[in-house]
């Protein structure tokens, strides 16, 4: 309503506050893909940059385009490359249920304990975020190792004789991503359900309806934004994970991002290592779209 | 909502808490122990806080992390609270769809490729116009810029949308110019958002690797790139040590946060106090 | 408000008075939605100016483009002869009070009543005086150091009023002023509110869902509907001569009956409805035949257990179908013979002798009504 007499009056500088961090996103946050995405349709060339040009000026003046695909045929026929991706997209589908079903009913206790009690455990979820992610990731190194906590605990109390081998595992994968990422599903859920009118529960009750029925039939129908938004902030990142795999799989876990990072510091073959960034953003790109659709929701005025 | 929190609830928030919090407990148990083995523990001793204190190399990093994180928290709390007028308050202008798009895409994008990407950018830059000739603090900066920006606009938008506009009309209402309700209004109103997003970028900084590791240069380590390189080859019972010194400094900073809330929250409650009484 | 008017106290019956704000021809659409469709309105200088309405009637948004917060898609507002289409709200001659009053929470009362003073740059000793003058005025000069949020609700929309007063403006907006107070303290403010009106003699437009608070503040009232003005008048114009079935039931309540005109003389109609024969003592130019409506006020039936003594107009019978008592008047529901239910109110002016009252469920009764009680609507 305000807006046509904010456009007219704010004429003179509002121009300058959209162009300033506008400029700085097109020129550092975009470009950089196109850049991206104009090496994966390159050639590897001994040279530095070790990739061949895209367009060329021939002694005549002529213009050539060189457009390869060759890097994303190298991809999709290559074992190791659809074995990573498929095993990424199955680690982060699982840790993201996991923290859902972790989650839920810790964001549902959070709303359903007293004022003072709520706010603590709203803090407490929130706490370790401020926390060194990687330090947290290393505190499972601990924990996990053959030497590590638990093992020792599980030995001292005479339940195993031998070590099991648990750090550089997919399970461990699992739990550091779940540890890491389930701050991220509670918010949004915990968000969703505070929102919620209290007396829905209530007028469920009241029509007869038992907690059980109501929880399937109310609450959780009316969480599902919750849901979906917390889904997507761990499934999204997740995917792409490098220092999670990296410190806890060691080398025995497949994941995208690790390859990803080694594909460009060992290997230095930037086409294909450009042709593997834009593999995995296709692959995100649909619920990066939901996710950026609720979040434009939530932030429009 | 209704109701008490029934026994499950209250069994999977405990299961969950511990499992947050016991790790860390236990990091900072063994940062006490004497043994170099991390798990086997030998007794209590402070030697790994000595030889932290003593290495170069983690003081330098702690130096290099600290400025990139304030000068990034600085220069993301400006852009970013632009970025957030912008979206909130512009209405429509040409372009907000891809901008509003730029401005939500850094918080979902998987690190790997923001990393990627900006070092391609870099090196292609350098070759075109040759700056950045060295990569290391000011290509670590500008990168944690672009994606904190996004993150700070986030709390900004936030707050704008629950502010309302019925303040800045009312200022512009009684004479002051759009610019005037900008500084005397919306911006004082803004305040506590921006320093909650100066805090987010800070953290955000001091915590990233994978971004700051594409797009380092030789010699510039961050503290996490510090960390990560020793601790991809084993557990270090220095880094324990170093980890315990971090959670005592955000709970330090916690604990005075909670006591500034506390107190804010003291006043307002004084406050209805003394209007309340007025009526009576 | 008190006295008998003067041709002053009513300029809008002066021909040659010139309005302080004319709108004339204003639209104003969002997107396909038209919030105000084409009205006209001229407001006087002095006036206490109430747009009464419904929610979505579109009286905020004539409030707003009054403020210069709203462009009108079409059409003109002229405020003391100049045009106001390019004028931004910081440079109109207006203030508001808002809804919520929109002090600003981080400046003290005296800073949020000095704050437009100071837009205006005012030498400081003057905006002091003219703090210390308006707050003086709505009795706050206690409290200049407080925070608004130490305050109570009234004090607050008595800062709100002083901050707008104090720029002196020559037209104040006042969305819902008193729509935050609780019900005691509203009646209070009203009359408050327009005594400042009276001392300052700032032309006042209020907008207002509240048809008892329009009644009592106005100088006159605009009653709104879907975005267009449908009747406008002083309070007693509005109540006892609408012209048409939205004004008699938006404004107080009103049974309406709809029938033909089956007499039309010079000084009297007489207009056949389902009630019976409804006789009006003053003429109407209205066709013969042609559907009106009759509306006739619950207050204005008298109700009786007693037969009449003869046959004729403007009387019914029934039976009590329901009785809400309120203390100082009882509402009946009377059912007609023909199933229809006529509304009656009726002062408790005597106290019964015994706790039965003297008609009660069921008991059958006669209304009637003065040749001057019904109203005649044609639309």
């Amino acid at each position: 309503m305000f807006r046509q007499l904010a456009r007219r009056m704010q004429a003179g500088w509002r121009s300058i506050v959209v162009f300033i961090p506008y400029v700085w996103l097109l020129v550092f946050f975009l470009l950089p893909f196109f850049i991206v995405a104009k090496i994966s349709v390159a050639e590897l060339v001994i040279a530095s940059p070790p990739f061949s040009k895209m367009i060329e000026w021939t002694d005549s003046g002529a213009m050539t385009i060189r457009i390869v695909f060759d890097n994303f045929i190298y991809i999709f026929n290559d074992d190791l490359y659809s074995r990573t991706y498929i095993n990424s997209l199955k680690i982060s589908i699982i840790s993201t249920i996991f923290c859902l079903l972790i989650g839920y009913p810790m964001a549902y206790g959070i709303v359903r304990s007293g004022p003072v009690a709520k706010k603590l455990l709203l803090f407490a979820v929130i706490l370790p975020f401020w926390t060194s992610f990687l330090l947290r990731v290393y505190a499972w190194m601990g924990l996990l190792a053959d030497q590590g906590t638990i093992n020792n605990l599980l030995i001292w109390i005479g339940l195993i004789d031998e070590p099991i081998r648990m750090l550089y595992t997919e399970f461990a994968v699992y739990i550091g991503i779940v540890y890491t990422y389930l701050p991220f599903m509670i918010l949004p859920l915990y968000a969703n359900m505070e929102k919620l009118d209290g007396s829905l529960n209530e007028a469920a009750a009241d029509l007869g309806s038992r907690p059980t029925n109501t929880f399937f039939k109310v609450t959780l129908p009316l969480t599902t934004p919750g849901i979906v938004a917390g889904s997507l902030l761990v499934f999204i990142p997740a995917t792409g994970e490098y220092v999670i795999p990296d410190l806890l799989g060691g080398g025995n876990v497949l994941m995208i991002g690790r390859l990803l990072y080694n594909e460009f510091a060992a290997n230095t073959d930037w086409p294909v290592a450009s042709a593997v960034a834009i593999v995995l953003l296709i692959l995100l790109v649909l619920p990066m779209t939901i996710y950026q659709y609720y979040q434009g929701k939530a932030t429009e005025g | 909502m209704y109701g008490k929190r029934s026994r499950f609830l209250t069994i999977m928030l405990v299961v969950g808490m511990a499992f947050f919090y016991v790790p860390m407990i236990l990091l900072v148990i063994y940062s006490f122990n004497y043994s170099r083995i991390v798990p086997v523990w030998g007794g209590w001793s402070t030697r790994w806080y000595g030889v932290l204190f003593e290495s170069e190399e983690v003081w330098s990093a702690v130096g290099l992390s600290l400025e990139i994180a304030v000068l990034n928290a600085t220069f993301a709390t400006l852009l970013g609270t632009l970025a957030g007028l912008a979206m909130v308050r512009f209405g429509r202008f040409k372009g907000r769809t891809l901008f509003g798009g730029m401005l939500v895409a850094p918080l979902v994008m998987p690190e790997v490729i923001t990393g990627l990407s900006l070092l391609v950018m870099f090196i292609t830059l350098k070759q075109l116009v040759g700056w950045p000739a060295e990569r290391g603090f000011t290509t670590i900066t500008i990168a944690h810029i672009t994606f904190s920006l996004a993150y700070v606009a986030v709390i900004i938008q936030a707050r704008l949308t629950g502010m309302g506009q019925t303040l800045e009309e009312a200022a512009l209402d009684l004479g002051a110019k759009p610019f005037r309700v900008l500084t005397a209004i919306t911006i004082p109103r803004l305040a506590p958002g921006m320093v909650a997003g100066w805090l987010l970028a800070f953290t955000l900084s001091l915590d990233d690797l994978v971004i700051a590791s594409f797009v380092t240069g030789p010699g510039a380590n961050t503290l996490p790139i510090l960390i990560f390189s020793r601790i991809r080859l084993g557990l270090r019972p220095d880094i324990n040590a170093l980890a315990t010194i971090i959670i005592l400094f955000v709970a330090v900073c916690v604990a005075i946060a909670a006591l500034i809330m506390f107190q804010q929250q003291r006043r307002a409650m004084r406050d209805e106090q003394i209007a309340n009484r007025e009526v009576a | 408000m008190a006295g008998e008017p003067t041709a002053s106290d009513t300029p809008w019956l002066d021909k040659d008075a010139e309005p302080l704000i004319r709108i004339k021809g204003i639209t104003k659409k969002f997107g396909e939605f038209i919030a105000v469709n084409n009205v006209d309105l001229d407001i006087y200088q002095g006036e206490l100016f109430c747009l009464l309405g419904g929610s979505g009637c579109g009286k905020t948004t004539l409030l707003r483009m009054l403020a210069g917060f709203e462009t009108p898609s079409s059409g003109t507002i002229v405020i003391d002869g100049a045009d106001m289409s390019q004028v931004p709200p910081y440079e109109r001659p207006t203030n508001m009070m808002f809804q919520s009053y929109a002090l600003f929470p981080h400046m003290s009362v005296e800073k949020n009543v000095a704050f437009g003073l100071k837009q205006d740059k005012v030498p400081n000793d003057e905006i002091a005086d003219r703090v210390d003058d308006i707050l003086k005025l709505v009795e706050l000069q206690d409290f200049k150091a407080r925070k608004p949020q130490q305050l109570s609700g009234g004090q607050r929309q008595r800062v709100a009023l002083a901050r707008a007063l104090v720029k002196k403006p020559k037209v104040l907006l006042l969305d819902e002023p008193l729509a935050a107070l609780d019900k005691k303290l509203r009646e209070h403010t009203q009359f408050e509110l327009a005594n400042i009106q009276e001392q300052v003699g700032i032309t006042f437009v209020v907008v207002t869902h509240d048809q008892e608070e329009a009644m009592t503040l106005s100088s006159r009232i605009a009653v709104m509907d879907k975005g267009e003005f449908v009747q406008i008048g002083t309070p007693t114009e509005i109540y006892e001569f609408p012209e048409t079935r939205f004004v008699a039931d938006f404004i107080g309540s009103a049974n309406i009956f709809e029938g033909e005109i089956v007499e039309d003389g010079a000084d009297h109609v007489r207009v056949s409805t389902s009630l019976g024969e409804i006789y009006i003592d003053h003429g109407q130019s209205t066709k013969m035949g042609s559907r009106v409506w009759a509306a006739i006020r619950p207050e204005k039936i008298h109700l009786s257990k007693k037969a009449p003594t003869k046959s004729g107009p403007n009387q019914a019978a029934g039976k009590v179908d329901d009785i809400g008592y309120l203390g100082n008047s009882s509402i009946y529901k009377i059912r007609l013979d023909t199933g229809q239910i006529v509304d009656v109110t009726s002062p408790n002016q005597i106290r019964p002798k015994s706790r039965t009252h003297g008609i009660t469920w069921e008991d059958t009764v006669y209304l009637n009504w003065e040749p001057s009680s019904a109203m005649l609507l044609n639309k």
